[in-house]
């Protein structure tokens, strides 16, 4: 439905975008995730044409959309700032692109009286957005972004400004709306549960450049490069080189267990990473693992974090596990894991 | 307990009443030493007599209200409304893109513009009135300069043109500082998410820009024609013995006819149409 092509986009000597490619497809619920500053929100304001790539294409349907002014676009944008008119009031604010769309007044009522149904708004039509507060103005954007039925809907860090209760409900809204309008949706995001937890597929940007694209699930347990690993979800990261199929030959630790996911030269660097609650604590006296002594144990009512301090790894090794900590801080331990559950990637220059 | 706490709040607020006081009392002092006695004194002498040769003769009368209503004296009044008017719609339609441009600009030419805007008042008020005489005049630069296009002479100096001319020129930078600070404060998001909504640029500055501007505006123009209309340098200087406002008429009434109960009779007149336009500008301005 949407394809980017190419797009680069450069200020100064910054590159904001470098060749970057996607295609999404209709109905979508689709991430941009990245830390700030990798680009993803001048990709965001591209596709809605407050931006212009410097190359590269931009269809929407097949149509091009970088020839069309911003005001021209099937495209509804929800600024991270929100950006409602702080002199009109919610039913104005939600009203003000139907009304430019110079539809009849009373399809307009309707449809702003509808969506703020949907919203759970209905109550405050009347108010200003200096009235409310920031899950109601975050949800009156959004009313304002899906009353004109846009072919495509772009959030930018809908979620950011809200505190993490509202968040959790606003998570569950937006996934319900999203299957209840059938509009395709992009998110911008640089918070990693919240892409997982939306989205369909997610995109990771890093410095201009899209490092995966892939399902949720996918790119937590097969994490192509090591940016994605370290950034999407927790990870234990081990360096060391390509040691065959069963993991990599650590300096340190000698062979590490673990599954690449392409075949390596052996010999190449690689690195290893495993998930937190994919590794096992066990007493000291076991055969397998690296020994070590638990630094610091945060319980979490369904998990607790227990991170263990292995002489030669520079970071303290997380393992989550079920429940509460058997062990206390400064206790005796090793840590081991099944090659199965690690993956080995190569590391590029 | 609950008491004394709030024996101490009222003791902690009635402290900071006077303490507020004590800060204010130097500005006070001069506002009524300097403003408001005087205010009064003039205030006092509408409803009295004038003496045969100058002077106030305190006898009750309503004649300098009558004389007021004289269509000579409200043709004055009128005149410089219209003057004053004129003016500030110009400094609106200069002054709104110009400081557009400004607020748009990067921080550092920012800075320049606003310098270069507020430069002029650096040289003496006379002598820019002196300077727009040698430019309007009949062999003037204006003159010379359309001449090479094959054009006029045009008679501009001594006309209520030039009046207008040197008004705007003068208090234009009071208009663009103020709408400067309203657009400069404009979320620029805001006009994208109209954009966004499928408004046109034009849709947008008529929904959006403009009423979240329109303090600056309004602000803008209260500064603008405020001075204008009481002006009576500008006029005595561009605009001959022809036309005359009421800030002229004032100054003949005190300085010339040696008139004080009718030149504050003028004056009172003058303040009255100023306090109207404040509380109705205020009155918008709370609106917005």
């Amino acid at each position: 439905m949407l394809r980017i092509d190419g797009v680069s986009r450069r200020f100064g000597d910054v590159i904001a975008l470098d060749d970057v490619s996607l295609e999404i497809g209709q109905g979508e619920f689709f991430a941009l995730l990245g830390p700030s500053g990798c680009g993803k929100t001048t990709l965001l304001r591209i596709v809605a044409g407050f931006e212009t790539p410097d190359a590269g294409k931009v269809t929407l349907d097949g149509e091009d959309l970088l020839s069309r002014p911003p005001n021209r676009r099937p495209i509804s944008l929800m600024f991270q700032s929100y950006a409602l008119f702080p002199h009109m009031t919610v039913a104005k604010n939600v009203a003000y692109g139907l009304e430019r769309e110079r539809l009849p007044r009373q399809e307009i009522k309707q449809r702003v009286g509808e969506v703020l149904e949907t919203v759970g708004l209905s109550a405050h039509a009347g108010r200003k957005p200096a009235q409310l507060s920031g899950g109601q103005r975050q949800r009156v954007a959004l009313a304002r972004s899906i009353v004109k039925r846009p072919r495509l809907l772009l959030l930018d860090e809908p979620l950011s400004a809200l505190d993490k209760k509202v968040r959790a409900d606003m998570q569950l809204e937006l996934k319900r709306l999203q299957n209840e309008v059938g509009i395709t949706f992009v998110v911008v995001t640089h918070d990693q549960e919240e892409a997982m937890s939306l989205a369909d597929r997610i995109a990771v940007f890093d410095s201009g450049k899209v490092r995966q694209v892939d399902e949720p699930i996918s790119l937590y347990e097969r994490p192509s490069s090591p940016f994605v690993a370290d950034f999407v979800g927790a990870n234990n990261l081990f360096t060391g080189t390509a040691g065959g199929l069963d993991g990599i030959r650590s300096e340190q630790f000698g062979m590490l267990p673990g599954t690449p996911l392409s075949e390596l030269t052996a010999g190449a660097q690689a690195l290893l990473a495993v998930r937190p609650e994919k590794i096992e604590l066990a007493d000291e006296n076991a055969t397998r693992g690296l020994a070590g002594s638990v630094l610091d144990v945060s319980f979490y009512g369904g998990v607790s974090h227990v991170s263990v301090d292995v002489p030669g790894h520079a970071k303290p090794v997380l393992v989550a596990v079920q429940g509460a900590a058997a062990v206390r801080p400064g206790a005796k331990v090793k840590v081991r894991w099944e090659a199965r559950d690690a993956v080995v990637m190569a590391v590029d220059q | 307990m609950k008491s004394e706490v709030k024996a101490r709040s009222v003791a902690r607020s009635r402290g900071r009443r006077l303490g507020a006081f004590v800060f204010l009392s130097p500005g006070l002092a001069y506002l009524v030493v300097f403003m408001l006695v005087p205010l009064a004194l003039l205030l006092s002498t509408t409803v009295f007599r004038r003496g045969r040769f100058g002077g106030v003769v305190y006898e009750f009368t309503t004649e300098n209200f009558e004389r007021l209503l004289d269509p000579l004296y409200l043709g004055v009044v009128v005149d410089s409304l219209k003057i004053a008017t004129l003016t500030t719609l110009i400094a609106l339609l200069i002054g709104y893109p110009t400081a557009y441009v400004i607020a748009r600009l990067p921080r550092k030419w920012k800075t320049v513009a606003l310098v270069a805007i507020v430069l002029p008042f650096w040289t003496n008020f006379l002598i820019r009135a002196y300077a727009w005489i040698m430019l309007l005049s009949g062999p003037g630069l204006v003159n010379s300069a359309l001449k090479v296009f094959g054009l006029g002479p045009i008679e501009v100096l001594y006309t209520q043109g030039a009046i207008v001319t040197g008004l705007l020129y003068s208090y234009l930078p009071l208009m663009v500082l103020p709408l400067y600070a309203a657009i400069d404060r404009l979320d620029p998001q805001l006009t994208e998410a109209s954009a966004n909504l499928g408004a046109s640029g034009f849709t947008t500055f008529r929904k959006v820009t403009l009423p979240l501007t329109m303090p600056g505006v309004l602000t803008g123009s209260l500064f603008v024609f405020v001075p204008s209309f009481g002006n009576f340098v500008i006029p005595e200087m561009l605009g001959g013995s022809k036309s005359i406002m009421v800030g002229n008429l004032i100054r003949d009434q005190f300085l010339k006819a040696r008139d004080w109960p009718f030149g504050s009779t003028l004056a009172l007149a003058l303040i009255v149409v100023l306090v109207v336009l404040l509380v109705a500008q205020s009155w918008v301005a709370r609106r917005a």
